[in-house]
């Protein structure tokens, strides 16, 4: 039995956590700044790396149905294994709606999304201002959520790690070895 | 018979000839737009205020007058951040400069209903001749002018300091209008 993810679930794991921190950090900072020239490009950029994780998440999720995931440790009670199944099915919902409200939110306020400046996606809505105002309250929104699970979903590894003194957070370290039985 | 025939005929040709001068403009059936691209996403904007002055006899165009003062501050450029911004001064500066104008120098048939115009086109201080063609299409008593250019922001200074490079918003402007005029005597 594999006791470790293996190094390209990691490397999507990793990534797109880098990736997630540094968009929800940059949308939070685009959106207070004034208007300026950096503005426009770091709007841009918000857009073309949330279409390319968009893109990336159901890539990760293909891979993961191909490679299952090891099991929980038989120490977790069916609870806290029902919430975590939870907490991760709502991780990856996120990820995929939130590029999704992004991308509406764009179409309403009138600027298509034009990814990597090169490939124009369809706008699905005509524009509308009030439209476009309720659904830039819909993304922040939907990211506070991920705010708030990813805290849980840290939390969580700590717990396992430090309380529980399980291998849940080591077997998705990208120091620990990918193809180790040995996991004493 | 046929002698009353070619005088009938002769009479309306003479009425299309002289009788059609278009002068008044219709503001709501008349619009002035612009296209540009920034980080290179298409973008559509209007003016809503603009005012023309106009005496065109499509027999005569090289008699014809035509000039159109477009209220800068009318603006609708996409976004209420982007309207805010471009009154500015390093935009279009409406306090300096209210207006933008295009004043027709010399209009030539160039096919029936095709007409190609020169002009000064004047934006925040700065005038340069451009020229495009015109298509004038009849309704009824009405004429519908439509034509465009492309200008670049760069030659009216439209866009100074940190706005003027073009790596965000693009030098080259599509202009657009569509003009609807009732001819009158």
């Amino acid at each position: 039995m594999n006791h470790s993810y293996n190094a390209i679930a990691k490397l999507f794991h990793w990534g797109m956590a880098l990736v997630f921190v540094g968009l929800i950090a940059l949308g939070f900072v685009m959106t207070d700044m004034p208007l300026s020239p950096e503005k426009l490009q770091y709007y841009s950029w918000h857009k073309w790396a949330g279409v390319s994780v968009f893109m990336l998440v159901w890539l990760r999720l293909v891979w993961r149905m191909l490679n299952p995931p090891p099991a929980y440790p038989s120490t977790m009670s069916p609870l806290m294994k029902s919430l975590a199944h939870l907490g991760h099915a709502a991780l990856y919902g996120l990820m995929i709606v939130i590029p999704v409200s992004g991308w509406l939110l764009s179409s309403a306020k009138g600027v298509q999304t034009v990814w990597f400046g090169l490939l124009p996606l369809p706008d699905l809505l005509e524009k509308n201002k009030e439209l476009g105002h309720l659904l830039h309250e819909v993304h922040e929104a939907l990211n506070f959520m991920l705010l708030f699970l990813l805290v849980g979903h840290v939390a969580a590894a700590l717990k396992h790690h430090w309380i529980d003194r399980d291998d849940i957070l080591k077997r998705m370290l990208p120091t620990h070895g990918t193809t180790l039985k040995d996991n004493t | 018979m046929k002698h009353l025939t070619t005088f009938l005929l002769g009479t309306v040709l003479a009425m299309s000839a002289h009788a059609v001068e278009y002068k008044a403009i219709q503001p709501e059936k008349s619009k002035v737009t612009f296209q540009y691209k920034q980080m290179g996403v298409a973008m559509d904007g209007h003016f809503k205020k603009f005012v023309a002055q106009l005496n065109f006899d499509p027999a005569k165009p090289a008699a014809a007058q035509a000039q159109i003062d477009i209220d800068l501050a009318s603006i609708d450029a996409g976004s209420s951040d982007a309207d805010d911004e471009v009154v500015g001064k390093t935009w279009f500066n409406v306090k300096a400069f209210p207006k933008a104008t295009f004043a027709a120098k010399q209009i030539k048939a160039t096919g029936t209903n095709q007409f190609d115009v020169t002009g000064v086109l004047t934006i925040k201080g700065k005038s340069q001749d451009i020229k495009f063609p015109l298509k004038l299409v009849a309704q009824g008593n009405a004429g519908v002018f439509t034509g465009g250019f492309v200008m670049r922001r760069a030659d009216f200074a439209i866009g100074e300091g940190m706005w003027a490079k073009f790596d965000v918003v693009a030098n080259d402007i599509q202009v657009n209008f569509q003009l609807t005029a009732i001819s009158g005597k």
